[in-house]
């Protein structure tokens, strides 16, 4: 069984978000990179089923040279291979062309990504995919087991869930429940250094969007505290002037 | 040209986001001097689909047969792409829904259309540009996309837009889209949770945190929610602990929401689950740690113990409702 998981690089959850150049783009100096969380669930998943022998995890990423130490963080955790295509990608559409690419003669049988990344949060690639490739794409899947040539994966819905039998090939968006994320041990760390990690020169695409600007948050208004009695005072202040209830 | 607006169901009735997306779109088509046109997909009333009309649909495709009776990704989004193409529709609008989160993508391939995904505000048009204002870095910044293509899908989060009445005269056709159901994709069941909620769709989430102490203490939360017909959430600590599932995780690596009312219980306020709850329009923090980092976002603070507090407002709410 082949299995690929797309993997994105980006800013530790405690970064506290800032920008440059007119506020056009992402303040990277002094932040940490991490695995996308996401992207975590779904390379821990794919290592759990190939464990004992029972095929291969390549790991793909998008993006440019300053990702490679997360790259090597997957492999550590351990993905067989890595692939990482140079360039700097604008959108997802970008971004899900290149995978299409490269993924075209490959064969893979099941393709996973995170339910989305945690920087720019749009939820796209694997749907994109699943349209480029014309395989199946389920997105937002908290729960998925390999039967056979086939997948069972369950979704979130509306007011529900939703279970599906997906014939492979296909590409599923994991969001947590899927599985436990893996902590890379000193075995892994120590092979990843040498595991195979191939750049690959990025190929034309169109250019759909652009991020023209960045803002943050208006700063929010003092808190007014209450004392531990004054549920009552509180429910009115929420009626009255906040005019939430 | 013309706004397309796909309008979601569930078993034949429409839920508060479908109203949004529709009044959201009216708007678009209204600053564009063009018509609003909306297609829903499955097995629904004209009756149903006749509310499209409050909300200033000028038009409502029904794509009503068998095959689509059954959720299938592609085949919607085949639907839905087939009715931009011949109601020549340059911006279709969906809800970034669980169900929108797959089928947006699909049609942005298929109509070679650029997405802003997540949408918070109208679209700013000026000097011929087409700029949409959407939540970033799991709401910690604002990104302003700019949309290049000619064609032009915008998924607007739950909650970001309100429900606009706008009286018109709507027709109801039927609509066939030139597409297959998808065979290598079958539903195997469908498990839907009628009393409860849906998070992302809430005005009012109330939500538990560690200060809780533990899930048999869940009870005093979930009155609290029923008094106030809310969604019930929690911080991640809790949803790693096992004490509630995963899928009622607000934050940075859960669901981002934006409610209109936010109660947050025994949750101290890491920069994580703030990022997922600051564009709450008024938030509550019940906590006993008078420093603690949630009271800075807070509109309005309790300094005490949740276990103590949270019984109290329930009986506050209760003999409010009366």
């Amino acid at each position: 069984m082949k299995l690929l998981v797309c993997i994105s690089n980006v800013p530790d959850t405690t970064t506290k978000v800032t920008f440059t150049n007119n506020n056009t783009q992402f303040n990277t100096s002094g932040v940490q990179f991490i695995l996308n969380p996401y992207d975590e669930i779904a390379l821990s998943k794919a290592i759990e089923l190939t464990e004992g022998g029972n095929g291969t995890v390549t790991v793909i990423h998008v993006g440019d040279v300053a990702a490679e130490p997360t790259i090597r963080k997957a492999l550590a955790i351990g993905a067989d291979d890595a692939v990482r295509i140079n360039a700097e990608p604008h959108d997802a559409y970008f971004v899900a062309s290149q995978i299409a690419q490269y993924v075209k003669d490959k064969n893979f049988d099941l393709i996973l990504t995170g339910r989305e990344s945690i920087d720019y949060n749009n939820a796209l690639v694997a749907g994109m995919l699943g349209e480029m490739l014309q395989i199946p794409s389920v997105s937002i899947v908290k729960k998925l087991d390999l039967i056979g040539n086939e997948i069972v994966v369950e979704r979130e819905i509306e007011g529900g869930k939703e279970v599906l039998n997906v014939s492979l090939p296909a590409i599923v968006s994991c969001s947590e429940g899927v599985a436990e994320p893996k902590i890379p041990n000193m075995r892994g760390i120590m092979s990843a250094r040498s595991k195979p990690l191939e750049a690959i020169e990025a190929t034309e695409a169109g250019k759909l969007s652009n991020i023209v600007e960045y803002t943050t948050p208006e700063p929010r208004g003092s808190v007014k505290i209450l004392g531990a009695e004054e549920t009552e005072k509180l429910v009115e202040l929420l009626h009255t002037q906040a005019k939430v209830i | 040209m013309a706004v397309l607006v796909y309008a979601e169901h569930v078993e034949g009735q429409f839920k508060k986001s479908a109203f949004e997306v529709v009044s959201y779109a009216k708007e678009i088509a209204r600053n564009g001097n063009t018509q609003l046109v909306a297609i829903c997909v499955g097995e629904i009333s004209d009756e149903a689909l006749g509310k499209l009309g409050a909300y200033g649909a000028d038009k409502v495709l029904a794509a009503r047969y068998a095959a689509l009776n059954t959720f299938s990704s592609s085949a919607y989004a085949s639907a839905i792409a087939d009715a931009a193409n011949r109601e020549n529709a340059d911006i279709i609008i969906l809800s970034n829904s669980f169900s929108g989160k797959g089928l947006a993508p699909a049609v942005s391939v298929k109509l070679n259309a650029g997405i802003v995904a997540g949408a918070i505000d109208l679209p700013k048009t000026e000097g011929g540009k087409f700029i949409v204002k959407k939540l970033a870095f799991s709401g910690k910044a604002f990104a302003w996309v700019e949309l290049l293509s000619a064609k032009k899908i915008i998924s607007l989060n739950p909650n970001s837009y309100r429900i606009v009445d706008s009286p018109t005269s709507t027709i109801i056709e039927s609509f066939e889209a030139n597409n297959t159901p998808d065979s290598k994709v079958s539903v195997k069941e469908v498990i839907r949770s009628t009393d409860k909620v849906s998070l992302p769709e809430a005005e009012i989430v109330v939500s538990g945190g560690r200060g809780l102490k533990g899930p048999e203490n869940w009870a005093i939360l979930e009155d609290l929610a029923a008094a106030l017909g809310a969604a019930t959430a929690c911080s991640k600590p809790v949803s790693d602990a096992g004490w509630r599932p995963h899928e009622e995780h607000v934050g940075q690596t859960g669901i981002v929401i934006s409610p209109n009312l936010y109660l947050a219980i025994g949750i101290s306020g890491a920069i994580q689950h703030l990022a997922g709850v600051s564009s709450s329009k008024t938030i509550v923090a019940i906590n006993k740690d008078p420093d603690a980092p949630i009271f800075k976002v807070a509109d309005y603070g309790i300094v005490g113990d949740a276990l103590e507090v949270v019984p109290k407002l329930t009986q506050a709410i209760k003999a409010f409702k009366g």
